[in-house]
């Protein structure tokens, strides 16, 4: 009786990423009331920052009460305010603020920009208005597990990965991007544009700007659309320094920019940023005005909530406000980064060397039993219910090696990561005893095999 | 020497000449060019009879490959960049330009293309030309009167009052008195939070007069009634099915419906004979007709109150209807959205309310609901689906990631919503300005020797303007419509809009009116029909 998308589980809701966060909520970590419970390291949300948040509030309370500098309601207007185009005022606030993390070295015209409910709602928009079904996008993994939905599943569009390794840091390689357009055409299928998250999800590391320009190279030559999810772009917490899509676009030579700037859009959001998720603030930025005229009306069905829009213009109108959120979210992350790094460290574990981010990508391929996926869904079960820690394993970010994992570090204050660090020590320390007793029982076998082979070889020759 | 031609074909251009010393190697030349000649002489002709012309042929598809104009689904490519290119490519013809790509810009999804389009329907044309010059009885005298969008302004000044109360900690949260923006911002169930669902199951029943109780756990909240009506299309209808509207209908299901979804919609004609009444037998043509196209239907879309008429569903007809989509074992999806926008005597009944009572199959209705027009708030983008499937209610929570309502939204209204008292008395008041302000928009328009159809419910009059168009056709109507746009300066909704299958009705919306502003737009009214001779009796 249902259609075949909401029967399908083409959703990916059943991939361990979301199975996860089910256990999770059955037994959530508490500082007081739970402290045996599990602690939820699979959120990439920035819980860090909003002691900042919450004092502008409270110094705002006009803004709040939903009236403006001379104290006068402005409710009826934003009641009856649902012009797809989105307010104006907003708009321009959010394009200054886009500017400004990415060093002003872009500017962003407010005429180009689509707000949306949620990144997952501008990303969605987008495929709608750049492909249509059957069509396919190259997407680079490991990458967020969330696209199978956002992108694939009422649009009817595929996602073909772009398999990139641990050789070279997970990087796009030119042959990557050439070996998944060949692999797409052999499947028949058309080829629409390339999508890459920059700051990347799950890596936490931003691409250089030779990177970005080859990939708009490589688009220019198939003639398809370049998407560049940056969401995490004000999560840059470390040099190098952000290098938006657009700055790329920007240097290429003067003759290529009409074509250039028609292919490639930005999404963005506040979640990540500003710590903002409820609010359900996401956009799309593009030059291409087919695009933008579309994805505007089909924004429709998302838009974001007036009385939204006007507090966030006020609140990022106050530029001193900004600056001062941005330096010292960037300074908390950092440091809570270092703290998972260097006490994944002492565990013997290492991660990915990375500079943004809400999550490291952490390297646990020795604590395999064997160099499979089954492997690693055994030590996420473990870590999971022994150990108490849910994070993130590789698979569930299509990633092509096992032995991965996203852990985040943003969502939790210290002392919890600190529990989770001491968890991990325990269960590594516990784990490399077990194995030591298993290797040393296993080499002895081995040489008793061996020396026993001697000994009969012996006496055979002796025999003859 | 002659050639000759047996057959007596019209002779290829030939050029070359015969001498005898060379006529060996001139007859094989002309096998060559004259390959039809060759088949007929039978020397290695049907060789090359068959190569040559497909060689010839291939070479004729690679000339119109390299000047084929771009492919109609592109976008217009700017002349300047096209031309010069393709200007290129006859000069130099080197091989490797035949089949590059087309010229032009990057092409973007067939969907986004039909989307981008400037929207050539009355409904949004009007409402764009209203927004860019709209009146105002002190500033703008002259300009545009709104009655294109259903829009409730009648009872602002309550909720501002309450507003002003209470806001202030509404947001924020009183916890110990302490400010607490923690739960708003981080990730909120994507399906609202259970405090806004209870809510807003509470603000539905006294809505619908406290006959019926809405089970908080069997709503999804949207970002507005739009995305509920295009989540639940995704959920019972695949590409290429259809579902069945009566007409006239709001011409936002065309959006709502079919632009993402690639569902169609089927209109099953209502006639002012029957007061635009629903009727079961039209339900059952149109099914059988759909159904021997091929078309697969898979549900009824209703809106009741319906809009643009505002009359209602009857129990009996709630029965029927609910008795014809179990024998032909479709969905129900009832827009109830005007539901608590009642100005008439008659008694509004919910789907929910027939399907509490009877033993109908509950898994087939699924109710959509708002509070754009309830409550005034279009922009807070507010949004229910209430089912009682759990497959789809599953579905639609998943889906409703792409369109969640907005967690400072959600704060307030669970506040304003439990206020019992204020929502009591915002009820009260709402009905009583909406039957004053329709008692004197509807007398007025009598006045006028326009009458308009029974309705009990919406913010609007659904008006017979068919007297006063010059030819009983859209084409008429459009021109009425054009001229009360343009002359009288008013913005009414034309019924093709809506999909009415009889010419000349209009939906003209009151609400978005002061008492004031009602004289003014019947004189406009009067003034753009003046030379219609049926207005001689006009007061």
């Amino acid at each position: 009786m249902l259609s075949s998308k909401a029967s399908s589980n083409c959703h990916g809701q059943d991939s361990l990423y979301f199975l996860g966060w089910q256990v999770y909520e059955k037994n959530p970590f508490h500082e007081v009331e739970n402290p045996t419970g599990i602690i939820q390291m699979g959120l990439a949300e920035n819980q860090l920052s909003f002691d900042l948040v919450e004092s502008w509030i409270r110094k705002n309370p006009d803004v709040m009460g939903l009236k403006n500098k001379d104290g006068e309601s402005v409710f009826r207007d934003l009641a009856l305010f649902q012009d797809y185009h989105g307010m104006p005022a907003f708009k321009n606030e959010l394009v200054e603020y886009m500017a400004k993390i990415r060093g002003n070295k872009v500017k962003f015209d407010p005429n180009n920009l689509v707000l949306a409910a949620g990144a997952t709602s501008a990303n969605e928009t987008l495929i709608f208005c750049l492909a249509d079904p059957g069509d396919a996008i190259l997407l680079p993994t490991p990458s967020y597990a969330g696209f199978d939905r956002d992108l694939k599943w009422r649009t009817g569009v595929e996602i073909v990965p772009i398999h990139c390794s641990s050789s070279n840091g997970f990087r796009i390689s030119m042959f990557a991007l050439e070996e998944a357009y060949e692999r797409a055409q052999k499947l028949n299928l058309k080829v629409k544009g390339v999508l890459i998250t920059n700051p990347s999800n799950p890596l936490g590391t931003t691409m250089t700007k030779d990177e970005l320009q080859s990939l708009i190279t490589f688009a220019i030559d198939k003639d398809i659309h370049l998407i560049s999810d940056e969401v995490f772009s004000g999560t840059v917490f470390d040099s190098p320094c952000f290098i938006s899509i657009m700055e790329a676009a920007m240097d290429s030579n003067l003759k290529r920019n009409i074509d250039v700037l028609s292919r490639i859009h930005i999404v963005y959001s506040l979640s990540k940023d500003l710590g903002l998720p409820g609010f359900r603030v996401g956009m799309i930025y593009s030059n291409n005005q087919t695009v933008v005229s579309a994805a505007t009306k089909m924004s429709s069905f998302g838009l974001v909530s007036s009385q939204t829009q006007y507090l966030l213009s006020y609140m990022l109108a106050n530029k001193k406000f900004t600056s001062n959120y941005m330096k010292r979210n960037q300074k908390r992350l950092k440091k809570r980064k270092e703290m998972l790094v260097s006490g994944l460290k002492k565990s013997g574990i290492n991660c990915l060397k990375s500079n943004a981010g809400l999550f490291c990508w952490v390297d646990m391929r020795h604590l395999l039993c064997s160099n499979t996926f089954e492997a690693e869904t055994d030590l996420w079960k473990k870590i999971l219910c022994e150990v108490g820690l849910n994070i993130s394993p590789g698979s569930s970010f299509h990633c092509s090696q096992p032995g991965w994992f996203r852990v985040c570090f943003a969502n939790m204050n210290q002392s919890t990561l600190q529990v989770a660090l001491r968890r991990i020590k325990d269960f590594v320390e516990r784990s490399s005893f077990n194995y030591q007793q298993n290797m040393g029982s296993l080499s002895r076998k081995l040489i008793s095999n061996w020396v026993r082979k001697l000994s009969s070889a012996d006496r055979e020759e002796q025999e003859r | 020497t002659h050639l000759s031609f047996p057959l007596g074909h019209d002779p290829a251009p030939l050029v070359v000449q015969t001498r005898k010393p060379v006529r060996a190697a001139a007859a094989a030349a002309m096998r060559l060019i004259v390959p039809l000649q060759s088949v007929v002489q039978g020397r290695g002709g049907l060789i090359f009879g068959s190569l040559i012309p497909c060689a010839l042929f291939y070479f004729l598809q690679l000339y119109l490959k390299r000047h084929r104009s771009p492919k109609p689904q592109s976008n217009p490519p700017s002349p300047t960049t096209s031309s010069p290119k393709l200007a290129e490519m006859t000069r130099t013809s080197s091989r490797s330009n035949l089949f590059s790509r087309s010229i032009g810009q990057v092409r973007i999804s067939s969907r986004a293309i039909s989307i981008a389009k400037p929207n050539e329907s009355p409904y949004y044309i009007g409402l764009d030309k209203a927004s860019e010059d709209p009146y105002d009885r002190l500033s703008n005298p002259d300009g545009v009167i709104q009655l294109g969008l259903s829009e409730n302004r009648l009872c602002f000044d309550l909720i501002e009052k309450w507003m002003s109360e209470n806001l202030g900690h509404s947001i924020t949260g009183r916890d110990n008195g302490e400010l607490n923006i923690n739960g708003i911002a981080t990730y909120q169930p994507f399906d609202g939070t259970m405090e806004l669902k209870l809510a807003m199951a509470g603000f539905m029943s006294h809505i619908m007069g406290g006959a019926v109780t809405f089970e908080p756990s069997q709503m999804v909240l949207t970002a507005g009634a739009t995305p509920a009506i295009e989540t639940l299309c995704f959920c019972l209808a695949d590409q290429g099915n259809a579902f069945l509207v009566p007409t006239p209908y709001y011409p936002g299901f065309d959006r709502d419906v079919k632009f993402r979804t690639g569902v169609e919609l089927i209109p099953v004609h209502c006639r002012s004979t029957d007061n635009f009444a629903l009727s079961i037998t039209a339900l059952d043509q149109a099914f059988n007709q759909t159904r021997k196209h091929g078309t697969k239907i898979r549900g009824i879309l209703l809106s009741n109150p319906a809009n643009p008429v505002g009359n209602l569903l009857s129990r009996e007809m709630l029965y029927a209807i609910l008795d014809f989509a179990r024998e032909k074992n479709i969905h129900v999806i009832s827009d109830e959205i005007f539901a608590g926008s009642m100005y008439g005597n008659e008694e509004f009944v919910s789907m929910a309310e027939v399907l509490d009572s009877e033993g109908f199959d509950k898994n087939r209705v699924h109710i959509v609901y708002g509070l754009s027009k309830d409550l005034s708030l279009p922009g807070f983008r507010v949004g229910v689906i209430y089912s009682f499937n759990e497959n789809v209610l599953a579905a639609a929570r998943k889906l409703t990631r792409f369109s969640s309502v907005s967690a400072p939204t959600q704060r307030l209204l669970v506040s304003m919503l439990s206020d019992a008292r204020f929502i009591e008395e915002y009820i009260k008041t709402n009905k009583r300005r909406l039957q004053n302000m329709h008692a004197l928009f509807v007398a007025g328009l009598k006045g006028l020797n326009i009458r308009c159809a029974d309705s009990s419910a919406g913010l609007y009059c659904w008006a017979d303007m068919s007297k006063l168009i010059s030819s009983y056709s859209e084409k008429g109507e459009l021109e009425l419509w054009d001229k009360l746009l343009n002359v009288g300066k008013i913005n009414v909704t034309p019924g093709s809009a809506c999909h009415c299958i009889e010419p000349g009705w209009f939906r003209c919306c009151f609400t978005t009116l002061a008492e004031e502003d009602i004289p003014v737009v019947l004189e406009r009214i009067r003034k753009a029909v003046e030379n219609t001779t049926d207005l001689l009796n006009s007061s």
